[in-house]
């Protein structure tokens, strides 16, 4: 691993977060109500993990500052941008009642798509045999409840 | 004779067609994920949790060991064929392995990794079956701040001893335990962090933690490095039995590597890359052909793989007798035992021997398993590595979402787990290890619970955590845990370990 020697804006942006963590794990605390007689009360472990936290936020800041963090691979969003669009396809079509396979075949297709396939039809194909498959297997075989819609209610 | 007697009581449990059935595909699973890259033991437990909790809890601990013994053995074929370790604890077994391959000894290095696993996993086996009952009855005699204690020495060792970097390590930690932090607090039923989301007040659910970690954030973390190239897979050909020679320079380094490997393994060290690299450089010192070592030597795949199996059997005595686990495929097969409603620890060993010993006995049976599956059908394993990338992925996210679905069929949830996809991937670009996180969000809520019963029984004099010997004798090795690696930047080759 190569050691850049710039001060690393991300690193600190990671710092920054981590700070900002532990000051809303501290805020929640003070809403707690204390009724322990002896011992600690619910809010001791979030204060703990807050302070370590705080700690750990300026430990990661010196760090990013002196710039030793590994050097990363330069990558590519639009993948992300398929994957995490794919996901909130699935949520789209589940809670409109469109039924676990078409939502299985959205996912299964922008994944895909996300790793470099363009066979847009065969893919989306493939995806709703897969979603065919694990619904006989697991809402038919193991008895375990997958969302409903229309295609489901053909098989 | 007792722990026989156990045993035995283990075995009739084990070899009931049911379980027999279920250590198969336990195996067959686990070998199937160590091969591919991209899922580990640790996610595929992960993912049959939700999918599992209608069957019968006996037979699915019993498969869950089975993908964890399985997915050692499936990481070193790929590893020898492909030089891409399907899991990290493979890494070592890659460096000589793959250069048998290269040089057509392909056959003889995955009969030594097949053999010599089955050698160091049955021994290490023997020792969790005799290790197990000792430390219960010590394990008996320990107080909620004891295990306070011993919870701090998982959760440094585990972030911050054997990590690439300690501040790092520490940070995935303390971000698993403020996940842990999330829900009701349960001694006094108030919401902590639920920011009035009535969702969040169960807590988060730790296999959507390890799922979205584990699954989605690798898929969009490989689709964003875009490591597209396929492999190409070195074939096996040539004589496929081991020569005498193989056999007299294996059987010393399968020996070894278990003694290295179990009790690191068992030590709550967490993950399997220590012994592995130790016994590499162990084998290396002490072999008659260290110019052999870097072309191919078969003593440098015979000890690693050895260990690699012993130190999975090892990471199960810590799991099983005290409830701590030190992996994340053990911090998951804990999540298994907790979806049952069971707490392993001495009073499962009192409560329901059956199911404790007839895991164990299992894992006798699974090792036989995976050395029958292993040896002939090696080839059948390594056309697994042609499922096309796009395919592998798109197929490990729908089984993700349905595990997601059929635990918790919300839309929130599944935010939360495409949350933690972004967290994981983010975590893997910046160089965050993630193990911890999953240790942290699973062992923190225990760790506060023992701590607030301790300070409870001793009318809250913080005392008692330095008073009781046990307790200060852990917390002591625990500051010594955390320190070292500040002190000594020598221990940075080994890594922490992903599984």
């Amino acid at each position: 691993m190569q050691i850049k020697t710039k001060p690393d804006i991300p690193g600190m942006l990671v710092a920054a977060g981590l700070l900002a963590l532990a000051g809303l794990i501290w805020w929640d605390t003070t809403r707690l109500a204390q009724r322990v007689v002896y011992g600690v009360g619910p809010d001791a472990a979030p204060k703990v993990v807050a302070i370590g936290l705080a700690l750990l936020a300026v430990a990661n800041f010196a760090m990013a500052l002196r710039g030793a963090l590994p050097a990363r691979k330069r990558d590519d969003w639009r993948p992300l941008v398929f994957i995490v669009g794919g996901m909130l396809a699935l949520m789209a079509i589940l809670s409109f009642g469109g039924g676990y396979i078409l939502a299985t075949a959205v996912l299964f297709t922008a994944t895909a798509a996300a790793f470099g396939r363009r066979a847009i039809v065969a893919d989306f194909i493939i995806g709703l045999v897969v979603g065919v498959v694990t619904y006989l297997l697991f809402a038919k075989l193991l008895t375990l409840s997958l969302p409903v819609g229309p295609l489901e209610s053909l098989i | 004779m007792e722990t026989f007697d156990a045993l035995l009581q283990g075995l009739v449990v084990a070899a009931q067609p049911g379980n027999l059935l279920f250590a198969l595909i336990g195996v067959l699973l686990g070998t199937a994920v160590g091969v591919l890259p991209g899922i580990g033991p640790a996610l595929t437990v992960a993912l049959l949790l939700p999918v599992t909790y209608k069957l019968d809890p006996a037979g699915s601990l019993i498969m869950f060991a089975g993908i964890y013994y399985g997915g050692m053995y499936g990481g070193s074929t790929t590893a020898i064929l492909i030089n891409t370790p399907g899991e990290s604890a493979s890494m070592a077994t890659a460096l000589e392995g793959y250069r048998m391959a290269r040089a057509g000894r392909g056959a003889q290095a995955l009969a030594t990794a097949a053999i010599g696993s089955f050698v160091a996993g049955t021994i290490a086996t023997v020792g969790l079956t005799f290790l197990a009952p000792w430390l219960v009855d010590l394990a008996v005699q320990m107080g909620p701040e004891d295990y306070f204690a011993l919870m701090c020495v998982a959760f440094v060792t585990v972030s911050a001893t054997f990590g690439d970097s300690p501040v790092r390590g520490l940070t995935s930690l303390f971000v698993g335990l403020t996940i842990g932090l999330i829900g009701i607090d349960k001694l006094t039923g108030q919401a902590r962090l639920t920011f009035g989301m009535p969702e969040l007040l169960d807590g988060i659910d730790v296999t959507t933690l390890a799922v979205g970690l584990f699954a989605i954030g690798e898929a969009l973390y490989v689709a964003s490095t875009r490591i597209h190239a396929q492999d190409t897979v070195e074939s096996v050909r040539g004589s496929l039995w081991m020569s005498a020679e193989d056999w007299a320079r294996s059987w010393k380094a399968w020996i070894r590597g278990a003694f290295i490997g179990f009790p690191i393994g068992a030590l709550p060290a967490g993950g399997a890359e220590i012994p592995t690299f130790l016994s590499y450089s162990v084998e290396r010192k002490l072999s008659k052909h260290p110019e052999q070592f870097g072309h191919g030597a078969i003593e440098g795949v015979a000890g690693p793989e050895a260990a690699n199996n012993a130190s999975a059997a090892g990471t199960l005595v810590p799991l099983l007798t005290l409830g701590l686990p030190t992996s994340a495929t053990a911090a998951m097969m804990l999540a298994g035992f907790q979806q049952y409603g069971l707490n392993p620890g001495p009073l499962l060993f009192a409560e329901q021997p059956q199911l404790v010993w007839g895991l164990i006995a299992s894992l006798y049976i699974a090792n036989v398993m995976l050395l029958v599956l292993n040896l002939p059908l090696v080839g059948l394993w390594v056309r697994l590595l042609a499922i096309p990338q796009p395919w592998l992925y798109a197929g490990i996210l729908v089984f993700a979402t349905m595990g997601t679905i059929v635990a918790k069929a919300s839309v929130t949830e599944l935010g939360i787990l495409t949350l933690f996809g972004l967290m994981g991937y983010l975590m893997r670009r910046f160089d965050y290890p993630i193990a911890p996180v999953v240790v942290g969000l699973i062992l923190g809520p225990i760790a506060e619970t023992q701590l607030r019963r301790a300070l409870s029984i001793s009318l809250g004099d913080p005392m008692v955590l330095v008073t009781s010997p046990v307790s200060a004798t852990l917390l002591g090795l625990a500051a010594i845990a955390l320190i070292a690696p500040f002190v000594m930047k020598g221990l940075d080759r080994f890594k922490a370990a992903e599984d």
